[in-house]
């Protein structure tokens, strides 16, 4: 039970979604830090209390190994025998297998390679500089922490979304949430496709509730690079559009922020909240590196935060696309019986959260059972 | 033994690159071109001046280049695509660096043809896959060469000049692009 949050990451994660948003159906936070960050431990305890409450009879220890159609419904085999089953909910999650670019293939072995579903922290990495490829939520915690530790980071990044951690007084998420911008569906989306694939915005969640955008990596002493384009003779190249990604993600963010404005305006939430801010532009090298050799013994190791994806090997029923992203109409699938639960934008901007699921699932149960 | 002549005053070049090794302030070269929308995506740019040898200066003449895209992109044609440029500097840079190697190696080049294809797949600017690059997938030069040497002697020709070539490395290599509104 709750087995991403033991065993698939890193030590030192909290949730980046303040705990009065990380709600279960039926189960509030009800401790003593609304506005703080759950540590994965704190993570593991609230699901388990749920697990408790909702006495959903789980078997824990089970893998399944094979999904098949079967008549009238599906045979699912398990490291713990079989079973059939009429309808069947995939809730096996969005991140379980890095993305790893083919690229990393022509990194020299001398240096270590790590994803973040086996990093534990900083301090398992060899010595030497780290490469921290990957600029969204993931990519800007470890590249911080990895800082932290005393070695010498350079982050490769490309298009990313920056996000203050608060704004006018209140956490970034209280306003996506309260704004409505978390309660977009998927069938209003212009671009539903690119939403699904959004990398995760530029947040951290801290005791001192604090942004971690560019700019506080660079005082950190973090290298910024653009993105990593090619491993060529073992020189790791970089694109030269760094200037821009990181002015889309400022112009982006503006534009985020002019909506709360207004909404606040609009709805006479004003008082509620305090007063506009700015943001200061991001603050790119003026000379950008764009090669690292990596063959020099700088590199000890490159992180690939390159984003997540799900395995569906175990699923034997034709509803993947050309890419292996399973095929789905706000949760429905299109095979008799089968829906999906806990997918980016799944049904709601707010579908990629634990917070997303409350509404989802009951939308999801309703197709299943009718 | 006969003069090789191919029209490169190879002379001129090393003397140049004995004079900048002092100089490397006279050796920064600013190229220029000005762009201006026509209608559509039709764009000319034009290119007479640069900066080069601590002072301004300017080609012969004025030219005028026209790009816009083909019909099957439902547009009026009015010349080659912008990617298409890229493959023109790529072979005439190649060219010049083949005629120059040859000459400094003392090689009597007869005919130096070459073609130049770049393959692109379009969904990448279309915005129909986000896993599709926008620029090209790769890019293969073939040449076709008649000169008094071995094909070994050839192919080091060929070799060289994509060493020492300006456009082979812009395309190779990343450079840092700045895009501003005045
Ligand atoms: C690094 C990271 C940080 C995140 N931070 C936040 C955050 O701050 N706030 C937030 O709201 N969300 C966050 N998320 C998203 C978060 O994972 C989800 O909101 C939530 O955990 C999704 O729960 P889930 O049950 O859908 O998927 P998961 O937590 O991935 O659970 C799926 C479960 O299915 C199991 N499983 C998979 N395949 C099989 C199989 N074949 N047989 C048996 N079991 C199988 C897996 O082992 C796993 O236990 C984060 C995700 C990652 C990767």
């Amino acid at each position: 039970m709750a087995n991403s949050w033991r065993r698939e990451r890193w030590d030192s994660l909290r949730l980046l979604t303040p705990n009065w948003l990380s709600r279960l159906p039926g189960q509030d936070y009800d401790g003593p830090d609304p506005d703080g960050y759950m540590t994965t431990g704190e993570v593991v305890d609230f699901i388990e209390r749920f697990a408790l409450a909702s006495r959903a009879p789980v078997r824990t220890g089970t893998e399944v190994t094979s999904v098949r159609p079967a008549d009238g419904g599906y045979h699912v085999a398990t490291s713990q025998g079989d079973l059939l089953c009429r309808g069947l909910v995939l809730a096996s999650g969005a991140c379980n297998l890095p993305v790893v670019p083919e690229l990393s293939a022509g990194v020299p072995a001398a240096v270590t390679q790590v994803t973040p579903l086996d990093y534990r922290g900083p301090g398992e990495l060899p010595d030497g500089g780290v490469l921290v490829v990957g600029g969204s939520a993931t990519g800007v915690q470890l590249a911080a922490e990895l800082r932290r530790s005393g070695r010498p980071v350079t982050l490769a990044l490309g298009e990313h979304v920056r996000l203050p951690r608060l704004y006018r007084k209140r956490d970034v998420l209280w306003w996506m949430d309260a704004s409505g911008v978390w309660d977009q569906r998927y069938d209003e989306i212009d671009d539903l496709n690119r939403a699904r694939r959004l990398p995760s915005p530029q947040l951290v969640g801290t005791p001192e509730r604090s942004t971690l955008d560019l700019n506080a990596l660079t005082e950190l002493g973090v290298e910024l690079v653009g993105r990593l384009a090619m491993v060529r003779d073992g020189v790791a190249l970089f694109s030269g559009g760094l200037r821009n990604v990181c002015s889309l993600a400022d112009l982006k963010m503006r534009r985020l922020l002019a909506t709360f404005d207004e909404w606040a305006r609009a709805g006479g939430r004003e008082d509620e909240v305090g007063p506009p801010e700015e943001f200061p532009p991001t603050v790119v090298p003026a000379a950008p590196r764009l090669s690292l050799d990596l063959r020099r013994g700088e590199i000890g190791s490159i992180v690939w935060a390159t984003g997540y994806r799900p395995d569906y090997r175990w699923l034997d029923v034709p509803v993947l696309d050309e890419k292996g992203r399973l095929r789905h109409e706000g949760g429905v699938v299109d095979a008799p019986g089968l829906v999906a639960l806990g997918l980016p934008m799944l049904r709601r901007r707010r579908s990629t959260f634990i917070n997303g699921i409350e509404d989802d699932a009951r939308a999801v149960i309703d197709h299943l059972v009718r | 033994m006969t003069t090789v002549d191919n029209g490169v005053n190879v002379q001129a070049l090393l003397d140049a690159r004995e004079a900048l090794k002092g100089a490397p302030e006279a050796a920064q070269f600013t190229w220029k071109a000005t762009a201006k929308w026509e209608n559509g995506v039709h764009s000319t740019a034009t290119i007479k001046n640069f900066f080069g040898l601590g002072a301004e200066q300017s080609h012969k003449q004025e030219t005028v280049f026209t790009a816009d895209h083909p019909e099957v992109f439902a547009a009026e044609d009015h010349g080659i695509t912008p990617i298409e440029y890229l493959l023109v500097g790529l072979a005439s840079c190649l060219t010049a660096g083949v005629a120059s190697v040859a000459q400094n190696r003392g090689i009597q080049l007869r005919s130096v043809e070459s073609t130049v294809e770049g393959n692109h797949d379009i969904r990448g600017i279309l915005g129909a896959d986000s896993d599709v690059r926008n620029g090209f997938n790769d890019v293969k030069v073939t040449f076709n060469i008649d000169a008094d040497a071995s094909k070994e002697e050839i192919e080091a020709l060929v070799a060289q000049s994509q060493k020492r070539s300006a456009v082979y490395d812009a395309l190779t290599n990343p450079t840092s692009v700045t895009v501003e509104v005045a």
